[in-house]
């Protein structure tokens, strides 16, 4: 992409393997194995039961919702989905894990193979998905540095995340960024999950190798985990690739670790190495049966999937003649361009509708900060209310300077842009005597700098209509006024 | 009056029924009764006799309301590793001594809808791991007919307070003949319902792909009562059976003519106690006379169903008590110094010898490298115990062994070879194996006059097969009305 996909040491071309591990957290209402509430922010302990905390006695009882999560994801990234797949407990010991196992998939997950499609500027690629599977989230360790202690948040212990595995198919730290962005866009669009790095529902993690081009035998790979930002991610990669690329040229061994990606100092360091990896002691989980999945089931998931966004765009760009940018950004969230459809479709001329969405709309989300989750909560106007607008323009009613005027004020008063129009007297003037009255005056006004003009100093022109839209309020049409202020101008 | 703690439970709810004593009265009863016997049985490990009494003033209200119901007002026990709420519940170990039950286990609760009275809480082995309940930490329970032998285990509490007459009946836990084996040793009856059959949710886990709550009684109508209520599908156990439950009480009475009951060639050879021999082959004679027919049958891989238990069932127990970490319930110990001193020594203080023991042996079963050839094999080899039944009931209708290959032994005889204790249950674990519903019952008593138990084994979800045939050999033998004296 941007870069290029490989760096020449020691008279070889070396270029980095890359492959990610994606943790979505579902938008379930309840968790996977309980009914207790699986919302983002509660205080903590408050969405607990037997179950998320581990009691004795507890059993898991499977959330049917998730696993519809996970056929759709897996419809909607071209993989087989398997109508048989089993759970597995996945050992070891941690202050947030409460049984003491996690339960997950392993040997069977829910989905193989598929794809995800990145387009760039040399064409497409597909990067390749080796699984999708199902598992639990852990609860939150809380240190207290302070009182020395450390507490536990089961909040979010039990609820449904879905593991997303990519081959070891990127090559560059740009192009594991726009798999992510691409794969969290997917997310958004079959609302499975809101892909937030920042409050941890979307999590990767990456494993990083370097080899001499050409070659298809791996290196030593090594895992980079604690990367909490899209930017993060590709400037971990991107030092990862580094490190490793500046231990071959000193000649010293890359070992298969895990390192830490530290924000702070943009470095990842050594966290733990194989020797010390875990042993998971993954074995079937007994007290769930097996998923087993009725064809007809999946095969009404395929037909309920929404329109993915790289089909919106194509779309965007052969029914509304959308330049290729303008499709790209407004089908980049489903519900913008939900938002951009809604305003085409009371009859707005789509390029004009786009230059309002992608301006002044997103400009007021951002600015009154109405976005949240990534989606938007709250639409400054709606939809039918920016058309109304955009046709007073389109009539000739308003100016599309006043226009920017009357869409403040319909933030501010959620009313209809005719009402703000009428009361407060915006309408145009395009009435000729009107302005012409306003022109001699302003003209009577300024002999001098009438002078000047007429003796060649043309930029002035801009003055005078500035000295008429100043007594119009505005209000002037401008087109109008051009031609009549010209004509009085040079008529002198 | 004190006969009446002897009295078959299904009796003794007619006279409630009729008004001839009140649960109240009953309920004291048996708690002057357990007062009395206790401090040699030792069979409980919390007694609630005020929640006993509360729950008996209850039923007396409830039936002179006019509700009538077969439980309802009559004292029964549950084995401790069993939740019910807001009583300790320790499963035996150290490490939840001082563990409340914050929730009522799914046969708890049915129980309580049902009106039974909570005396309290059996002895057992250490999370139910064990033959004699000699692995409790909280010491061993001892048999009533016989001070110095053990009761079995692991619901050798439940099977002992049974047979001493300190409950009508009690819930016991069978992973690999833990009800079976120590209903045989206490002479009482105990089932083992098909895998599914009774909710685990509120059960304290040991190999959850065997565990199974069961009644035990000291008669099979009686466990038919408690077994109709506590089975049934729930929501709370994804493994458990949708399959409708039968009233198998109203169902005891079947003509045994025309039955076939097979006899595993391999259950009467080496090992066995001459007495046991004799006794299983006597009933299988009463049987014939009955019209029923003997065939042989095979169970060609009942010599590796111990080891394959051993992997499978320690794999999932080195999970199951993960849990038990110190962080969250039960006991604590060495925070102070980490969270590494922490998990180490809440375990090491709190778990007992035997725990130890299948945690090492299921962790390793389950390590890298060692998965193949131990789990799977196992997983294997269960698989070909489940065909041999399969092929066993191809040709027999139900499958007939000796509970357990000896009578109740004595306290300490097998405590340091823990190979020789797990062959106590070289009969019952074929069943777990298989998931199959089994029951033990009394058919005779050795030369030292200890109970000999007779083992049934039925084909999923043949639980009202089995109680109608014990029913029938029960109805003609004398042993129930048997007790010790205590």
């Amino acid at each position: 992409m941007e870069r290029p996909a490989s760096v020449f040491v020691n008279n070889m071309d070396y270029e980095a393997v890359i492959g990610l591990e994606v943790h979505a957290e579902l938008l379930t209402a309840s968790k996977m194995f309980c009914g207790c509430s699986a919302e983002f922010g509660a205080p903590p302990n408050q969405n607990t039961c037997p179950v998320c905390l581990g009691l004795p006695g507890a059993l898991p009882v499977l959330n049917r919702r998730a696993v519809e999560f996970a056929v759709r994801l897996g419809l909607a990234t071209q993989c087989e989905v398997r109508l048989f797949s089993r759970w597995a407990r996945k050992n070891y010991f941690y202050p947030d894990l409460p049984k003491g196992y996690q339960i997950s998939q392993y040997e069977l997950p829910i989905c193989v193979g598929g794809w995800v499609t990145l387009s760039g500027e040399e064409g497409e690629k597909r990067i390749r998905l080796a699984r999708i599977h199902m598992e639990e989230d852990t609860g939150k360790n809380i240190h207290d540095p302070l009182n020395d202690v450390s507490l536990v948040d089961f909040n979010r212990s039990g609820v449904p995340l879905l593991e997303i595995v990519s081959e070891p198919d990127m090559r560059t730290p740009q192009e594991a960024g726009a798999y992510l962005r691409k794969l969290r866009q997917i997310l958004q669009y079959l609302e499975v999950c809101d892909g937030n790095m920042e409050e941890g529902s979307f999590r990767c993690d990456a494993n990083v190798s370097v080899r001499p081009l050409g070659s298809e035998k791996f290196g030593t790979k090594v895992e980079i985990k604690n990367m909490n930002s899209f930017r993060h991610v590709e400037r971990a990669i991107e030092f990862e690739v580094g490190r490793q690329l500046r231990a071959l040229e000193e000649g010293e061994p890359i070992v298969q670790e895990t390192r830490l990606w530290d924000p702070e100092r943009e470095v990842t360091r050594s966290m733990r190495t194989k020797e010390y990896a875990h042993d998971y002691r993954y074995f079937p989980e007994p007290d769930l049966p097996p998923v087993r999945l009725d064809r007809e089931w999946v095969e009404a998931i395929r037909q309920s999937l929404p329109e993915l966004p790289d089909a919106r765009c194509l779309r965007f760009v052969r029914e509304y003649n959308l330049p290729t940018y303008d499709a790209e950004v407004l089908t980049s969230r489903r519900d913008l361009a939900d938002y951009f459809e809604a305003v085409v479709a009371c009859g707005v001329t789509p390029k004009v509708a786009s230059n309002w969405v992608m301006g002044d709309i997103l400009r007021a989300v951002r600015e009154r900060g109405l976005d949240r989750d990534l989606r938007i909560q709250q639409w400054p106007v709606e939809a039918e209310s920016l058309a109304q607008l955009i046709q007073l323009i389109e009539r000739g009613t308003i100016s599309g300077k006043i226009a920017k005027t009357v869409f403040e004020r319909m933030i501010a008063t959620n009313q209809p842009p005719e009402e703000i129009v009428q009361r407060e007297g915006l309408v145009q003037i395009t009435d000729e005597n009107a302005l012409l009255s306003e022109i001699h005056q302003v003209l009577a006004d300024n002999p001098d700098k009438v002078a000047e003009f007429r003796s060649g100093k043309e930029k002035l022109f801009g003055f005078f209509v500035g000295q008429v839209m100043k007594r119009t309020g505005g209000k002037a049409n401008p087109q109008k006024l051009n031609e009549l202020l010209r004509a009085a101008l040079q008529s002198g | 009056m004190s006969e009446i703690v002897w009295r078959p439970l299904a009796d003794v709810s007619k006279e409630l029924d009729a008004g001839r004593i009140s649960a109240v009265e009953l309920t004291t009863e048996i708690l002057r009764h357990i007062d009395a016997t206790e401090s040699r049985v030792r069979s409980f490990l919390t007694l609630t006799p005020e929640a006993a009494l509360k729950d008996a003033r209850e039923a007396d209200r409830r039936r002179a309301g006019g509700e009538r119901s077969p439980l309802l007002g009559i004292p029964i026990a549950v084995k401790d590793v069993i939740l019910t709420k807001g009583v300790r519940t320790t499963a035996a170990s150290k490490i939840l001594e001082n563990f409340l039950a914050p929730y009522d286990a799914t046969v708890i609760r049915r129980l309580r809808e049902a009106g039974a009275v909570f005396l309290g809480k059996l002895n057992c082995d250490e999370f139910a791991m064990g033959s004699s309940t000699e692995n409790s930490a909280f010491g061993p329970t001892y048999n009533p007919w016989n001070l110095k032998r053990v009761p079995g285990g692991s619901s050798g509490g439940s099977a002992a307070a049974v047979a001493a007459g300190q409950c009508y009946a009690a819930l016991g836990t069978d992973t690999g003949g833990s009800i079976r084996q120590p209903a045989a040793c206490c002479g009482i009856v105990g089932v083992k319902p098909s895998y599914g059959r009774v909710s685990r949710y509120g059960l304290i886990a040991y190999a959850s792909s065997f565990d199974q709550i069961g009644p035990m009684a000291r008669t099979v109508a009686d466990c038919a009562l408690l077994l109709e209520v506590i089975a049934g599908r729930d929501p709370c156990d994804a493994t458990s059976a949708p399959h409708p439950v039968p009233r198998y009480s109203a169902e005891l009475e079947r003509p045994l003519r025309g039955l076939r009951v097979g006899l595993p060639r391999e259950c009467l050879g080496e090992g066995v106690q001459a007495e046991v021999r004799e006794a299983v082959c006597s009933a299988l004679r009463w049987f014939e006379g009955e019209g029923v027919s003997v065939v042989e049958t095979a169970l060609p891989h009942l010599r590796y169903a111990i080891p394959t238990y051993y992997l499978v069932a320690t794999a999932e127990a080195s999970s199951n008590l993960a849990r038990y970490d110190g962080v969250r319930f039960g006991l604590r110990l060495g925070e102070e110094e980490g969270l590494m001193t922490m998990y180490g020594r809440t375990r090491a203080c709190g778990f007992g010898p035997e725990v130890k023991r299948r945690i090492m042996l299921g962790t390793y079963a389950l390590s890298a490298g060692y998965y193949d050839a131990y789990y799977l094999r196992a997983l294997k080899v269960r698989t070909l115990v489940r065909r041999d039944f399969e092929a066993a009931f191809d040709r027999a209708d139900l499958v007939v062994m000796p509970t357990a290959p000896t009578t109740a032994f004595p306290l300490g005889a097998k405590t340091g070879d823990p190979l020789e204790m797990y062959l106590s249950d070289i009969f019952t674990i074929a069943a777990n194996l298989a998931g199959l519903p089994a029951l033990s019952l009394p058919c005779g008593f050795d030369q030292e006059g200890l109970p000999i138990g007779l083992q049934l084994v039925g084909r999923p979800f043949a639980e009202g097969q089995l109680l109608a045939v014990a029913h029938a050999y029960e109805q003609s033998h004398p042993w129930k009305d048997q007790h010790p004296s205590l």
